[in-house]
């Protein structure tokens, strides 16, 4: 019994050994010469490997990094400056500072603005009621609500809003990995500077119907009247196809044109809020409280 | 004898033709028609006139855009009152001639006259010309210019001509009117295709549901005596309208995946169109009517109807002329059940191809609650393609396009025979039609 025990023990030991021993001269002989470089890269990489860079994942942007003469055109979205000013260092080549993206959703249909003209029952994925139609509202152009976006981002930085219908970027989530925009089969989501201190402003409409046809459509659509376009002091604004559009690289975050817009079109985010004065009415009373 | 049928495949949906003994009726003349530049397969029309312009009925309003694409006709006279974009049955921007009708003047050189001519012409150039000229368009469903499909490549032999009789789809009745009603204008058209291309054989091919049909295309052969042409009753199933499946029912070849009719043999039009090019060649009568089926399951028998309308005219006017939409209609539908497309916007004008108006009830179009594949094979049974629809489904879902061109999902025709059969009530035909956008955008 112990006899049959030790033999066992000693033969599966022994092919262990014997077999560890071609293994090891086999991994010599094909071994792959790699530039530990990349290596490095990747180890500062976020590792969300979400593709937003234009590679593969982020071995492949690593590789592709340590390839080229510089950093020109390569950069990864998701760690930003941080993670490219590290993989400048270990690669001795300088880098650019990028101003920080963020996703933004150009619609504004939610279902009290863009009411709908017909009712969908086929599959939920706006990819599949895009190829069938237009979409259950009278705006070809918008929103169809159905969360492809949401489902594409790997950051958990969309949500659809129940009450608006519309997805929600949460910025302090978004990498600008572009996932969203290249999901949409409408288009309707863009890639904007996060701006300073996140303000920006932009037309958060895409429809290029004339303007009676669009206004029928939607309460809150871009009617192209170019108000915007005349009250902009900095020339960010042009009209294309009944439809305004504000270069992000141009505007100067002045708000002219939101106060002008006639259908609240155009959105101005993250400005701090200017506490109302209290009006002579108030003051008036408070002093006679007084 | 033994019945032609496609030999894979197929599904067998109730009949359902509740309009075949309603009589074609002439639809009056609406107040203001929308014709749209985009009627046929391919690159739009571009207009030619501008707004203020006197047209009449059978006028050019639009040129051809490209190789593939058709004229456009005026299919009324009147004042043009602007161009612009409309909104079409899906609610997409296209853009629309809007026409303000007053009176009704054709243009110079068409004969409205009913006298058959059954004279075949033999210049072969200057009928296909005088094809493309009428804008004549395959009124089977793809729209496909007609010239170009009657004029195959030089090294590419036609050896049958297939007048798709068909009309498989339930509820549909427009084809077969016209085959019961006009016959003899079908058989010369066919005849007339005959001859351009080089004189092949010609097959009228209708499905055995029809039987008035085929006793009329047959008399109307025997009485009017071409040579090289014959009818065939098929045995009805669906969807044998289909280009591939119908040449392999009537001439028992098969068709490679992404290859044209043409390349076994096969030159494949609808009676629809063959009626066109009658009245194109014969007739000089450009292709603005067309026969539309209004039907339902929840419409009476009095209220439906197989109108000739003008393309142009709103499906909403054919509606209400029809006597309104009915209360409880769930889903409106331009086409048939199995392939037609839902109508978003029933403002939209209709088109050379609109096919007919299908009201469906709640019940009809109930969708089941989808459960898990239980790999019953039913819908691989079912596709007359020879695809995997579960499989296909299923690589749709984890989005793995590579592996869904290998698995041929570009060679789906839409038919919903795979959806039709399915009892988990899967969406098989909506996940593998977005796929395919998808497969075809890569």
């Amino acid at each position: 019994m112990t006899e049959t025990i030790l033999w066992t023990v000693a033969i599966l030991a022994g092919l262990g050994l014997v077999l560890s021993v071609i293994l090891f001269l086999i991994a010599k002989r094909f071994r792959v010469e790699e530039d530990p470089r990349i290596d490095k890269v990747e180890a500062v990489m976020p590792g969300a490997n979400c593709g937003g860079c234009g590679f593969a994942g982020c071995r492949a942007f690593a590789s592709a990094a340590v390839a080229a003469p510089n950093l020109d055109g390569i950069f990864c979205p998701v760690g930003g400056n941080d993670v490219m000013k590290q993989v400048a260092d270990i690669l001795g080549y300088e880098v650019q500072e990028q101003a920080p993206m963020v996703a933004v959703v150009r619609c504004n249909g939610s279902c009290a603005n863009r009411p709908k003209t017909n009712e969908y029952d086929g599959v939920k994925s706006c990819q599949a009621k895009a190829a069938l139609y237009a979409g259950d509202t009278g705006c070809a152009f918008g929103c169809l609500g159905c969360g492809d976006c949401v489902a594409a981002c790997q950051f958990g930085a969309l949500r659809m809003d129940p009450e608006t219908g519309l997805p929600v970027v949460d910025e302090t989530k978004c990498t600008a990995c572009g996932a969203c925009v290249r999901t949409c089969p409408k288009g309707i989501i863009e890639l904007r500077k996060k701006g300073p201190r996140g303000m920006r402003v932009y037309v958060r409409c895409v429809n290029k119907d004339k303007g009676a046809v669009a206004r029928k459509a939607c309460a809150a659509a871009c009617i192209g009247c170019g108000k915007c376009a005349k009250v902009c002091a900095s020339d960010a604004i042009t009209i294309e196809n009944n439809l305004s559009y504000i270069d992000f690289e141009k505007c100067r975050l002045c708000k002219k044109c939101v106060a002008e817009c006639p259908t609240g079109a155009i959105l101005a985010v993250n400005f701090p809020v200017v506490k109302p004065k209290p009006s002579p009415v108030e003051v008036n009373k408070e002093e006679s409280h007084a | 004898m033994r019945k032609l049928t496609f030999p894979m495949g197929g599904v067998h949906p109730d009949d359902t033709k509740y309009a075949r003994d309603c009589a074609i009726e002439v639809l009056p003349l609406p107040p203001v028609v929308y014709v749209s530049v985009s009627q046929h397969l391919g690159a739009p029309a571009v207009p030619c006139v501008a707004v203020g312009d006197k047209v009449k009925a059978g006028q050019v309003v639009a040129e051809p855009g490209g190789f593939i694409s058709a004229y456009v006709h005026s299919p009324v006279s009147g004042t043009v009152k602007s161009i612009g974009p409309r909104k079409d049955i899906a609610g997409r921007p296209v853009t629309h001639i809007e026409i303000v009708v007053e009176g009704d003047e054709w243009a110079e050189g068409i004969d409205l006259s009913p006298e058959l001519v059954p004279e075949i012409p033999t210049d072969r150039a200057a009928v296909l010309e005088k094809i493309k000229a009428a804008g004549v368009v395959g009124l089977g469903g793809a729209t496909f210019p007609t010239h170009v499909k009657l004029n195959p490549p030089p090294e590419s032999k036609a050896e049958c001509l297939i007048i798709d009789g068909a009309e498989c789809e339930p509820y549909l009745t427009s084809d077969y009117r016209i085959m019961v009603e006009r016959p003899d204008e079908i058989v010369v058209g066919a005849a007339i295709m005959q001859m351009v291309l080089g004189g092949c054989r010609a097959v009228l091919a209708v499905e055995d549901n029809k039987p008035e049909a085929i006793e009329a295309l047959r008399a109307s052969v025997a009485r009017l005596g071409y040579a090289n042409m014959e009818v065939a009753p098929l045995k009805c199933k669906y969807p044998q309208g289909s280009e591939k499946q119908l040449i392999d029912a009537v001439l028992g070849r098969q068709t490679k995946p992404g290859a044209l009719p043409i390349s076994v043999g096969a030159v494949v039009q609808n009676a629809g169109t063959a009626l066109a090019v009658y009245e194109a060649v014969q007739k000089n009568k450009p292709l603005v009517t067309n026969v539309l089926t209004v039907t339902g399951d929840c419409l009476s028998g009095e209220k439906m109807h197989n109108y000739l309308f003008r393309a142009g005219m709103t499906l909403s006017y054919i509606a209400e002329y029809a006597g309104g939409v009915p209360a409880d209609a769930a889903k409106i539908v331009s086409g048939g059940p199995m392939m037609g497309k839902p109508i978003a916007n029933l403002d939209a004008a209709t088109v050379k191809g609109s096919p007919a108006i299908l009201y469906l009830s709640e019940e009809a179009t109930r969708r089941g609650k989808e459960g898990p594949c239980i790999r019953c094979g039913r819908c691989a049974d079912a596709c007359p393609m020879g695809l995997e629809p579960f499989l296909l489904n299923r690589l749709a879902k984890a989005g793995d396009i590579e592996a869904l061109k290998e698995n041929e999902v570009l060679n789906c025709i839409e038919c919903g025979c795979c959806l039709y059969s399915c009892p988990a009530y899967i969406p098989l035909l909506d996940r593998i039609r977005t796929a395919k956008v998808l497969a075809k955008k890569r």
